[in-house]
């Protein structure tokens, strides 16, 4: 049995792991509310924006747009949304899984890595990395995701790349995070959808034309879908490590009340023993 | 009593639902020029322009600066989608001002290394901001 003092000094380092994560959670609550909020606030632009798509490519199913047909390269730019800093759970792991446990092929695979923790493992993997922005997960704006997105849409109007991935994690709410591979471009919208703008109401003029007008709506389209996503993975990664906190404190919980009840033991166990020492000390000299 | 003439607007930016309720008239930029909207429009989707947006409401103008979007409309709503939307008080001045600047000296400059419809873009979002904040 470990001595009263290992077990006493074990439990005091557990006592002040707790402490800290503790104080992780209250500040990933605080953050996860703050994050939250700003996540229902761009939801709005975000809902309208996949309507707006919907709605023209279901009136206009005959044009042809580079955006809207696959295209010839086989290359796949993969924007993944990941956090700086670890201690979240499963949170950074789950969206590296859905990247590499895609059926796309690892040549093929050129990423975009927001936030350190995706961008670490890739490279440690030698994946090719075409750029990071570790510090836009801290706290993204709208023209982050703009510029993140000109880079990505200029290589495919080049023909360099095929399609455009986008690997983040959904916040469905506080408890329920999903992590999402989504496909970009070319566009794809699912045949439900279109069927509904299809019979909802009247035909749609286009000034400029829809080709002209799907030219500068594409790209938003595409930029506002990554704001939502960064917006949305921030509120993820908080939620993440307030549950993974939570779990933390708790588990440490339990370790102090197991390692409290072997000490009292452990104390207990000595004075018997001293005592009986004593005893046939005393009875020894009688 | 509400007026027969309203209809509802929304103008939605990245951030938040910029304003939201019942207007008369919606004046703003848009690609093919500057476009004044009441009820009943035929159903449109039109490409906005840095530029200002006058919402006409029952006893009064708003103004606000819009850069960038697009804009929906239906025979009973408009739906507009901006990058970005700004009150006058919003507005920095003195940046607005630097920028106009800015912008003007690299279209002067002829230099073929400049971006000229960036530079031309910054312009006019400059001009949209100094006008909304009533500078001019």
């Amino acid at each position: 049995m470990a001595s009263m003092r290992d077990i006493k000094r074990r439990r005091n380092s557990i006592a002040s792991t707790q402490q800290i994560t503790k104080a992780m959670k209250l500040v990933s609550t605080v953050k996860l509310q703050k994050t939250k909020a700003r996540a229902e606030r761009s939801k709005p632009y975000f809902d309208k924006m996949y309507e707006t798509v919907t709605s023209i490519l279901a009136k206009s199913g005959t044009i042809e747009h580079p955006y809207l047909k696959p295209q010839k390269s086989t290359k796949k730019a993969v924007i993944l949304i990941t956090s700086n800093r670890g201690l979240a759970g499963g949170y950074n792991s789950n969206v590296i899984k859905l990247v590499t446990g895609s059926d796309m092929k690892r040549e093929d695979i050129i990423l975009y890595a927001v936030g350190n923790k995706g961008k670490e493992y890739f490279a440690r993997r030698d994946y090719n990395i075409a750029k990071e922005y570790p510090e836009v997960i801290e706290n993204p704006i709208y023209s982050d995701a703009k510029e993140i997105c000109e880079e990505v849409l200029k290589l495919y109007a080049a023909g360099e790349i095929g399609e455009i991935h986008l690997a983040y994690t959904y916040f469905k709410n506080t408890v329920v995070h999903e992590p999402k591979l989504l496909k970009l471009l070319p566009v794809e919208v699912s045949e439900e959808d279109i069927e509904a703008a299809r019979s909802g109401g009247a035909l749609m003029n286009y000034e400029p034309k829809e080709e002209e007008a799907l030219d500068v709506i594409i790209p938003k389209y595409v930029t506002s879908i990554l704001y939502g996503a960064l917006v949305e993975a921030v509120a993820s990664e908080n939620g993440a490590r307030m549950q993974a906190m939570d779990s933390a404190t708790s588990n440490a919980d339990e370790l102090i009340d197991k390692l409290t009840l072997q000490f009292n033991r452990a104390r207990q166990g000595s004075i018997t023993q001293e005592l009986t020492e004593i005893i046939a000390g005393a009875n020894a000299i009688s | 009593m509400a007026d027969e003439r309203n209809f509802d607007l929304e103008i939605i930016t990245p951030d938040r639902v910029f304003w939201k309720g019942q207007a008369l008239m919606l004046e703003l930029n848009t690609t093919e020029g500057e476009v004044g909207i009441y009820k009943r429009h035929i159903p449109m989707t039109m490409i906005l322009q840095p530029g200002v947006m006058k919402i006409h409401v029952e006893g009064g103008t708003k103004e606000a600066a819009v850069h960038a979007g697009f804009l929906e409309i239906l025979p009973e709503k408009i739906t507009v989608m901006a990058e970005v939307a700004e009150w006058p008080e919003e507005i920095d001045i003195n940046r607005a001002k630097e920028a106009e600047l800015r912008a003007q000296r690299r279209l002067q400059t002829h230099d073929p290394k400049i971006d000229t419809s960036r530079a031309e873009i910054a312009l006019k979002r400059a001009i949209a901001r100094l006008e909304v904040a009533k500078v001019r």
